[in-house]
């Protein structure tokens, strides 16, 4: 009988799935009702030091089971969210704080405070595609990856994520840099900067006009940048984009990850997504003689064409 | 692949009262009485509205309150208006003799549901209330369709005078209706929802919240970890009253938590 659960920097997580950061996460009951539905642990909204609006709308485009999104970092400010984070450890399973910020001080003050609100991990946002200031626009060299890392490290006695940008020409470069600088683990990867037009109105969609892109369509990518990093860090790796179901979450484990987040999947197949992929993955591995998810991590890496 | 967004055109658009507007859009769509959709206004805005006419053509009927629908009340005949959707859990149309409540714009979402109901037979009465006389949303719509027409004003300008609760509230007392559908401001919502529960009559009730993806992926219009926009935003009374935050507290667009 397989035995799905992982250990991650010292997290103890049931199984390898995990909610992906601002995918119903801003809120203290849905991040609840989430892990309930089967998530082993969930990791929250990026969270920011002020309150934030995010962009106008549209802030989503539907493309298939694809979404293209600017939602802007939208959040309540760090000062309250504290009472959204109380709520969501209910249900008793690890909840990793995300974080964004301008800056390594912003940044490195906002894993601090997100732990003092009672985070088990953190998630540092350095990769997202559309916040002008923030997110990959701080997360886009080796040299930034690292100094932030560095700062927010040196406050913190949890364990401290980055979160990394594939719209750039070497993800490897960014996961070496997250290594020197202290993190602890590596997530990859963030949306796909994108845009989509409306020939009829002659103009972009998205009020931001640019956005991210999620789901399936992303995940051969994800896939890629998983095993180019495993092959270049020690430190463990946690794949997330496009995945729908086990063979997608098996595909990542085998690229060199060690569990994985489910995000845009949760729209199409609702938060059950996370124990369909978990008995999935059981069954998987019940047939092909894995005991634990470990035996699979990188396995892909061991095959010569 | 081809995102999900209709580019209707515009076939009309109707003063309803001095401040709400119908459009009516050259397109068809099947929804539920109480399902929305997101609108967007190119260059302007993207807002969820019910819809109020369901079928070869669409309508929605709008109040203007900020920009996006200001830039919606200026479009003219020709003009084009995306649409994606219909989206969310309508009204369930059942019951032998409904009452339905309806404050402000509220008969936008109730009026294509008294016309499912009519179809079905049933007996229906309908309290009306606004805040003047000239403000009484789709007053002939529903008595076209058959049903018995209550008004409520706030100043007593027509109808009786009072809150439209004023009036729903006793005619439950009477224990004549089986199930009450209802679409306005939350005090009233919660109000009738007090008083169905203590009389054990069934409810469905439109809520409303601060909406963004429409597709219930945001979190933006959580209310007690369920999403108005695809959980709702017609809950029953069951629901309703298991909710911690309905006629409490809702999010702003930053997802601060304030009071109703
Ligand atoms: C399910 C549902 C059905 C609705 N049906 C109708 C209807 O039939 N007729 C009608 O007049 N109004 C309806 N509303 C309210 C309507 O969505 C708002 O009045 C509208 O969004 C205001 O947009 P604005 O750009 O003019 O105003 P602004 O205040 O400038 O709005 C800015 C943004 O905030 C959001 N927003 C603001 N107010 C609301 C609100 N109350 N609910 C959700 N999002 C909001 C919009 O997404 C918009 O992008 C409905 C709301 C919901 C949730
Ligand atoms: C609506 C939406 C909001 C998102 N917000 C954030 C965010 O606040 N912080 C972050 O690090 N990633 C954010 N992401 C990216 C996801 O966490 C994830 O990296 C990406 O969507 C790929 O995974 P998926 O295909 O499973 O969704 C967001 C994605 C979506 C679709």
């Amino acid at each position: 009988m397989a035995d799905l659960s992982v250990d991650i920097c010292g997290l103890s997580l049931k199984n390898p799935t995990m909610l992906a950061s601002g995918v119903l996460d801003e809120t203290g009951k849905t991040m609840a009702s989430i892990a309930r539905a089967g998530a082993g642990a969930v990791v929250t909204k990026s969270i920011g030091r002020e309150p934030r609006q995010g962009h106008g709308s549209p802030c989503i485009v539907e493309l298939g089971d694809s979404l293209v999104n600017a939602m802007g970092l939208p959040n309540p400010g760090i000062d309250v969210f504290g009472r959204e984070l109380e709520e969501a450890k209910k249900a008793g399973v690890p909840i990793i704080g995300s974080v964004f910020g301008g800056g390594e001080a912003e940044i490195a003050e906002m894993a601090r405070l997100m732990a003092d609100a009672g985070a088990d991990a953190i998630e540092l946002n350095l990769s997202c595609p559309h916040a002008k200031g923030f997110g990959a626009e701080v997360g886009s060299t080796p040299e930034r990856v690292e100094s932030i890392c560095r700062a927010a490290r040196s406050g913190l006695d949890i364990p401290m994520f980055a979160k990394l940008t594939p719209n750039t020409s070497s993800i490897v470069d960014l996961a070496k840099a997250a290594e020197r600088g202290g993190a602890d683990a590596i997530v990859a990867i963030n949306t796909l900067k994108g845009m989509v037009i409306s020939p009829e109105a002659r103009m972009p969609v998205l009020a931001n006009r640019f956005g991210g892109l999620s789901g399936p369509s992303i995940r051969p990518i994800g896939v890629r940048c998983v095993y180019e990093i495993r092959g270049a860090v020690k430190i463990p790796i946690i794949g997330v984009g496009g995945i729908e179901s086990g063979n997608d979450a098996l595909e990542y484990i085998m690229a060199g990850a060690s569990s994985v987040q489910i995000g845009t999947a949760v729209w199409k197949h609702g938060p059950e997504v996370f124990s369909k992929v978990c008995e999935d993955i059981s069954e998987f591995m019940n047939r092909n003689g894995f005991d634990r998810i470990f035996e699979m991590v990188g396995v892909a890496h061991e095959v010569k064409h | 692949m081809k995102s999900s967004i209709r580019m209707l055109k515009v076939s009309e658009h109707i003063d309803e009262t001095p401040n709400v507007r119908t459009i009516v859009l050259d397109g068809s769509i099947e929804a539920e009485p109480g399902q929305f959709v997101m609108v967007w206004v190119p260059g302007a805005d993207e807002f969820p509205m019910s819809i109020s006419y369901i079928g070869d053509q669409m309508g929605i009927t709008y109040q203007i309150v900020g920009d996006g629908t200001k830039a919606l009340s200026i479009k003219h005949v020709g003009d084009l208006v995306g649409i994606r959707g219909p989206y969310g859990k309508g009204y369930t149309p059942i019951g032998r003799k409904p009452l339905v409540v309806a404050g402000g714009t509220g008969m936008a979402a109730l009026s294509p549901l008294i016309e499912r109901l009519k179809l079905n037979q049933s007996e229906v009465r309908v309290v009306i209330g606004a805040r003047t006389a000239r403000e009484i949303l789709f007053r002939d719509r529903a008595m076209k369709a058959g049903a018995e027409v209550v008004i409520t004003t706030d100043d007593g300008s027509e109808g009786e005078k009072g809150f439209a609760t004023d009036i729903a509230v006793p005619i439950l007392q009477t224990r004549e209706h089986d199930i009450v559908y209802c679409c306005g401001p939350e005090r009233m919502m919660t109000k009738l929802a007090d008083k169905c529960s203590e009389l054990s009559i069934p409810m469905q009730a439109s809520v409303e919240r601060l909406m963004k993806c429409g597709i219930g992926i945001c979190d933006s219009c959580a209310i007690d970890g369920l999403h108005v926009c695809r959980d709702g935003p017609v809950f029953s009374i069951d629901v309703l009253k298991g909710f911690s935050e309905f006629g409490r507290t809702k999010l702003d667009a930053t997802g601060r938590r304030i009071d109703i």
